[in-house]
């Protein structure tokens, strides 16, 4: 395409029903010839993307074979639990929650993470929040860096780059949430004989925004091949309760509210699934501009760090190499 | 300069490539060259600030500063020529 062409948003726009009906499809052929399990567990986050896969799940295999788990922890925002029991409401289906607070507690997570914080915040206490931010594309001259955001009790806010050893401890130890999450998910698909559905949306599979071994693990990904705008009409077309679809992204990890854009992502989720399309689709980015209401140099730089972070994350996505082909085994 | 250099280069080929050295041109691109990435450059300024003793501020976290051996040489000259 050139920029002459008309480039706009509908390139995202799907047959709802039909898409949802394939995935639908898929799932059971996944579960009857390939994974041989009886249903569906799911990590339930109150989130738009965990609560599409369920409901995709449901369409698939009925509310009976899908289990949802809610794992909140003492940093979970507020409206957390109050979302994921409004899916599980509206899906029907059987559920629990854990609050796996005392399980990080026992793996010295909490102390962990506010002894690595204290490393370039020596006032960082109890009562205080924190957040990881990334430096924006369009800001660094070269480098993303990352950088720790603080809230004192007093609403003070202290912005500190992170140097190497405190980012490797602050990221290890936020992991520990993720990891937990899948491992409760895995114990109860081991109890029923259920396969574990992960919840990546294409932007998170993508990019790499995801814990190896964590929310990166499971034996199906039903939506990994949509956009995030894509995820959003398919929840509406499913009937997810408004309140979910309204809720911004979060990452739902750190005590301090953090958008995945700050975190993670360059932009709003609609602009970052038109730059991703628009490169994976070899779209000039003055083409792209227009539709996305940046200019083409944004798209630009945009487009360079989609490329760095997939090679950056591509450690995530690789199994287990191994130092020959053993023929017998193929998956 | 010239030991400085060997330090440095030392450090990158030791660090990152495991000792083997393939020839490492001074102008090459760490992150063209998928030898280091942003964590990398975390690693390249913390061996810096504890080496040449200094502070690396954030608008020197530039490609023009750090992106290869010579370049960190170049930075490494101006910096410490105004310590």
């Amino acid at each position: 395409m050139t920029a002459s062409q008309q480039f706009s948003a509908d390139v995202l726009t799907i047959n709802l029903e039909k898409e949802a009906g394939r995935i639908a499809s898929c799932i059971r052929d996944f579960m009857k010839n390939r994974l041989k399990r009886r249903g569906i567990v799911i990590g339930l986050s109150g989130g738009i993307d965990s609560s599409v896969t369920a409901a995709l799940a449901v369409k698939a295999l009925g509310p009976a074979r899908v289990f949802g788990l809610e794992m909140p922890e003492r940093h979970s925002a507020a409206e957390t639990t109050s979302l994921s029991r409004a899916v599980i409401d509206h899906l029907a289906i059987e559920s629990l929650r854990i609050d796996i607070s005392p399980i990080l507690a026992s793996v010295g997570f909490y102390q962990l993470y506010d002894n690595a914080v204290r490393m370039v915040i020596p006032e960082y206490a109890t009562g205080w929040k924190s957040k990881v931010v990334t430096s924006s594309v369009f800001e660094n001259q070269g480098f993303s860096m990352m950088s720790i955001v603080a809230q004192s009790p007093d609403g003070t806010t202290v912005k500190a780059r992170l140097p190497l050893k405190p980012y490797l401890e602050i990221v290890a130890a936020t992991n520990f949430k993720q990891r937990t999450r899948k491992m409760l998910e895995y114990y109860h698909a081991d109890r029923l004989n259920y396969a574990v559905a992960g919840t990546p949306n294409r932007l998170e599979y993508d990019q790499g925004f995801f814990v190896k071994l964590g929310d990166g693990a499971s034996d199906l990904k039903p939506i990994a091949h949509l956009y995030k705008t894509q995820v959003y009409r398919m929840a509406e077309y499913l009937g997810i309760p408004e309140r979910i679809r309204n809720r911004p992204p979060t990452t739902d990890t750190y005590s301090l509210s953090q958008g995945q854009d700050e975190f993670y992502f360059s932009l709003p989720y609609h602009q970052m699934d038109l730059c991703l399309y628009g490169k994976n689709k070899g779209v000039a980015p003055e083409a792209l501009a227009a539709a996305t209401g940046l200019q083409a140099e944004q798209v630009q730089k945009v487009y360079d760090d989609i490329d760095t972070k997939r090679s950056t994350t591509r450690y995530l996505h690789l199994k287990p190499l191994l130092m020959e082909k053993i023929a017998e085994i193929s998956v | 300069m010239n030991e400085m250099r060997e330090q440095i280069r030392s450090y990158i080929v030791d660090n990152f490539l495991f000792g083997d050295d393939n020839g490492l041109d001074d102008s090459a691109s760490f992150l063209e060259s998928g030898m280091i990435d942003s964590t990398g450059i975390l690693e390249v300024i913390g061996f810096l600030e504890e080496n040449f003793s200094i502070k690396v501020k954030d608008d020197e976290l530039i490609p023009e500063n750090l992106d290869s051996i010579g370049n960190i040489l170049g930075f490494l000259d101006r910096k410490l020529a105004t310590a």
